[in-house]
């Protein structure tokens, strides 16, 4: 009703203040932190995985190649497979849910929608250690889901679904799922209510509208959530820790292993060098894939 | 047959949403050390257990003391960063906004073990500030995000009005932006806060043997001796949760924190 | 009695955005204390001369003065202007007296002087009891309002509303100019209003700038520059307007369709012998039956439109089709002829 004043901007080009010394007094503690905490991290791990482990202490500063050799043998590519896979199913099934019903969440007045916002950000803010030992009771012969069936008659005996593939793909699609439809959410909840409409005067069944008119015009966002979620889940640990077999346990549970358990750090860090160009790689394809454009060099802003 | 398959979804959500916290909460009634679902027995003693073993609320308070000072540094990182992108035209501000940014960008092990080679070098592994830093900068992605929507959303005549009435920049930002992103930078807070409150992997790699927080206890504890106290306190956990969110929708407009438009 | 107001001087203005040219060189004096209108199409120009005079652009060439004084390099918060935005700019988290009152804050005035002054302003624009409200518990005609009495507040040497009526709807927008106009007479503040409703321009300027094409294009009155446009823009956007070819035979005088008309007396010399485009207004023709005793031309009837006050009339002549507005009275296919006035005709070279 008041919408016209507020949102009818002027078009025409607006220029921005010349930059005096102010903004590079307001820029020297984002850059410092964020350079001191995130990109000498990256740094020192890169240089790692070049290091020489020492039994007794952490590492010593060297050149050996030996760590990606072992980084790359057939036991941690074998490894670095079955994480792929597992990321990518559950990205894909992810998708599948919180792509329509994000749609048809930010299709409801703004009210209605509220209760369904709180869950999923209670949902995601959940810790990965809680979710992991929800499942696993969910999943479990004695307390599970299974022995709530036996109860009412539809099951036989009651069985442990945990540990297993299932239970991990289910507990990644679980902590995903909050993560993409909050991804999703900004770009469809400004989508124009009238571009369906306006298809569906034209004949198009809803179905058909979703297809030919909401999806094209998401795809990008679509594409970036699909990049956002397979990476997250790709870096889980206590996940597959908790609710996989050893055959399930993905890059991550062997990254930490390594860097705690075993202290073997510049092991643990040339995994995580490969991990992370493997999961680079697969995400920029992603988005090729399902946007059908290459990558913006900006990174796309994630709400959180 | 539309309305159908859409309360058909939205139940389905909902129910994978809620399903596995039911089971815990059944799990936190038992009567006796056991984790049966449906519980035996009712009783509330694991919830007076979680307050009064100080083997739990040690590492909670631990993790309340850590998310709000992490919180704060993400806060304080995401600010002005947002702002100068906003404001000013300089060119080295968006390979910084790039660095806030990529930490969602990253398996989380990887920054959890950046994290853990960092503080090594830097020979203060294991202290307790350390996670507090090195949350504050992963988490400052979620403040950031919601200022640039919060900016975004900000009418530039508003600072151009305030201007034409003698406002300069200082008085811009104190009178105009500030007020106005106020309730954009508190979901942001909350939203680190939270998150800081429930993060594993940093924590444990980079003080889980020498300042336990809560969700490394509880990995602790799922490995080495279930105890009904988990379940009450993963309850408690998303019960906060629910409350800190439904506070900020109740307080403001939470769609629009989310990234929807300025008005309905 | 208050000093004179300064006249507003602007010289060989430019402005470019990149590559792209938003202004050029735009010289114009407005005299002070009167209310200007800058007309033109969207994408012409005006707001940009506006947001250059306010100070929130930075001029790629030329200058503003304010009298005596250069304004060119003064930034926007000391320049003295007073500012309605296109949406008001009303900020959401302030009262509607804080929001008028808001300059008054950053100048340090204590809260009760400034809380007083913002409760006169609201008094001068009809608007005494919204003072403790929420700006978003207003309408868009009271938005506007509280908009002009904000930028009123400091009293500034210039009044600067950018498109200040377009979001109303058509009735309270006419209301506001009227009263727009009347405020403006009471404080005597120089005024520029930037519009793109010719009419508004018309109805409530001292001074109209038409702008196209980046440029001013015509400075004048009102009146002027609907009775003498110097180009076919002006002619073409200001009211509406029939477009003929035609040659100017003798001074004062058009050969077109074939007839020998009198040009206006007071228009723009037209060269001799050259091409020109003649203009004349569809009010100024008048439809005769009969082939009357001044010029005129004949033609065919080919629509007809009933305005209600006035009859629309489209009369095809050669390969020309004429728009007369008047009373009316012939149908489709009839015979005319079309009587042109013995001043109104113009000549135009551009």
């Amino acid at each position: 009703m008041n919408r016209a004043p507020a949102q009818s901007r002027p078009q025409h080009r607006r220029e921005r203040p010349e930059a005096g010394p102010w903004p590079h007094l307001l820029l020297a503690w984002p850059s410092l932190a964020l350079t001191v905490l995130f990109l000498v991290p990256l740094g020192t791990i890169a240089a790692l995985g070049f290091f020489r482990r020492i039994p007794a202490g952490f590492f010593e500063v060297g050149f050996v190649t030996d760590n990606y050799a072992r980084a790359l043998d057939s036991f941690h590519l074998e490894r670095l497979g079955v994480s792929v896979m597992l990321a990518l199913a559950a990205t894909l099934i992810t998708l599948l849910v919180a792509v329509p019903f994000t749609f048809l969440l930010t299709r409801r007045p703004r009210r209605a929608q509220v209760p369904y916002l709180v869950l999923v950000l209670a949902s995601l803010s959940l810790s990965e250690v809680i979710v992991g030992f929800a499942w696993s009771l969910l999943l479990s012969r004695t307390s599970g889901i299974s022995n709530v069936l036996v109860r009412i008659g539809l099951m036989e005996t009651a069985v442990a679904w945990s540990p297993g593939l299932w239970a991990v793909i289910l507990a990644f699609v679980f902590v995903a799922l909050p993560l993409a439809i909050l991804s999703l959410y900004p770009t469809f909840s400004r989508l124009d209510q009238e571009l369906p409409e306006a298809a569906g005067t034209m004949g198009a069944p809803p179905l058909v509208g979703f297809v030919t008119v909401v999806l094209p015009l998401v795809r990008r966002a679509v594409a970036a959530t699909a990049a956002l979620v397979f990476i997250f889940v790709l870096g889980a640990y206590v996940i597959p820790q908790t609710l996989g077999r050893p055959a399930h346990w993905t890059i991550p549970v062997h990254i930490t292993d390594q860097a705690i358990m075993k202290n073997h750090l510049p092991l643990a860090a040339a995994l995580a060098i490969v991990l992370l160009v493997m999961s680079s790689v697969i995400a920029v394809a992603i988005v090729v894939i399902v946007s059908g454009r290459p990558p913006r060099a900006e990174p796309s802003v994630p709400a959180p | 047959m539309n309305r159908v398959l859409r309360a058909a979804l939205f139940a389905l959500v909902v129910a994978y949403l809620i399903a596995p916290l039911l089971v815990v909460a059944g799990v936190s009634l038992n009567e006796r050390q056991v984790l049966f679902f449906p519980p035996q027995g009712l009783s509330l003693r694991w919830y007076g257990a979680a307050f009064t073993d100080p083997s739990w609320y040690r590492p909670a308070i631990n993790s309340l003391l850590v998310a709000t000072f992490a919180a704060l540094i993400a806060v304080s990182i995401a600010l002005p960063l947002s702002y100068v992108v906003w404001r000013y035209r300089v060119r080295y501000a968006k390979a910084v906004m790039a660095m806030g940014l990529a930490p969602f960008a990253l398996p989380p092990v990887i920054t959890a073990l950046g994290a853990l080679a960092l503080w090594i070098v830097l020979q203060s592994y294991g202290r307790p500030y350390t996670v507090v830093l090195s949350h504050g900068a992963f988490l400052t992605t979620l403040p950031l995000a919601t200022l640039t929507v919060g900016l975004q959303n900000l009418n530039p005549q508003l600072v151009e009005a305030a201007r034409t009435m003698g406002a300069t920049g200082s008085a811009v930002f104190r009178t105009i932006v500030f007020p106005f992103v106020r309730p954009y930078l508190i979901a942001g807070f909350v939203f680190a806060f939270v998150l800081s409150l429930n993060e594993y992997i940093i924590a444990y790699m980079t003080v889980g043997f020498t300042f336990e927080t809560l969700p490394v206890k509880i990995f602790a504890s799922l490995r080495y001796g279930y105890s009904p106290v988990m379940a009450a306190i993963s309850v408690l956990f998303f019960a906060f949760a629910v409350v800190v969110f439904a506070a900020v929708g109740r307080l403001g407009d939470l769609p629009r924190l989310l990234g929807a438009d300025e008005t309905d | 009695m208050s000093p004179p107001r300064p006249d507003l001087v602007i010289q060989g203005l430019g402005k470019r955005f990149g590559a792209t040219v938003a202004l050029a060189d735009v010289d114009l004096r407005l005299p002070g204390g009167s209310l200007v209108c800058f007309v033109g199409p969207s994408g012409c120009g005006k707001t940009t001369l506006l947001r250059v005079i306010a100070g929130l652009e930075t001029p790629s060439e030329g200058k503003v003065f304010l009298g005596e004084r250069d304004l060119t390099r003064v930034p926007v918060h000391r320049r003295d202007v007073g500012m309605v935005f296109q949406s008001y700019a009303l900020f959401p988290h302030l009262s509607v007296a804080e929001n008028v009152a808001y300059g008054l804050r950053i100048r340090g005035v204590p809260r009760r002087t400034r809380l007083e002054r913002a409760q006169e302003l609201l008094a001068l624009v009809q608007l005494p009891d919204v003072g403790s409200r929420r700006v978003s518990q207003l309408s868009g005609g009271m938005r506007q309002r509280v908009a002009m009495a904000r930028a009123l507040a400091l009293d500034p040497a210039l009044f600067l509303l950018d498109e200040p009526l377009s979001a109303l709807d058509a009735k309270l927008r006419e209301g506001m100019q009227v009263e727009l106009r009347r405020l403006q007479r009471r404080v005597g503040i120089t005024t520029i209003i930037v519009t793109h409703d010719q009419e508004e321009a018309m109805t409530m300027a001292d001074l109209v700038v038409v702008m196209g094409d980046n440029r001013v294009q015509q400075v004048g009155p009102p009146l002027d520059i609907y009775r003498r446009p110097v180009n076919r823009f002006v002619a073409g956007f200001v009211g509406s307007n029939n477009f003929l070819p035609g040659r100017v035979v003798s001074p004062g005088q058009v050969e077109v369709a074939g007839v020998r008309a009198p040009l206006a007396r007071d228009a723009a010399p037209a060269p001799l012998g050259g091409e020109v485009t003649v203009a004349v207004r569809p009010e100024n023709l008048r439809l005769r039956a009969q082939a009357p005793a001044a010029v005129a031309l004949h033609g065919t009837v080919v629509f007809v439109r009933d305005l209600g006050r006035v009859v629309e009339t489209r009369v095809r002549v050669a390969d020309q089709e004429l728009i007369v507005s008047g009373r009316g009275g012939f149908d489709e296919g009839d015979g005319v002829w079309v009587e042109l006035p013995e001043s109104g005709v113009v000549a135009l070279t551009s």
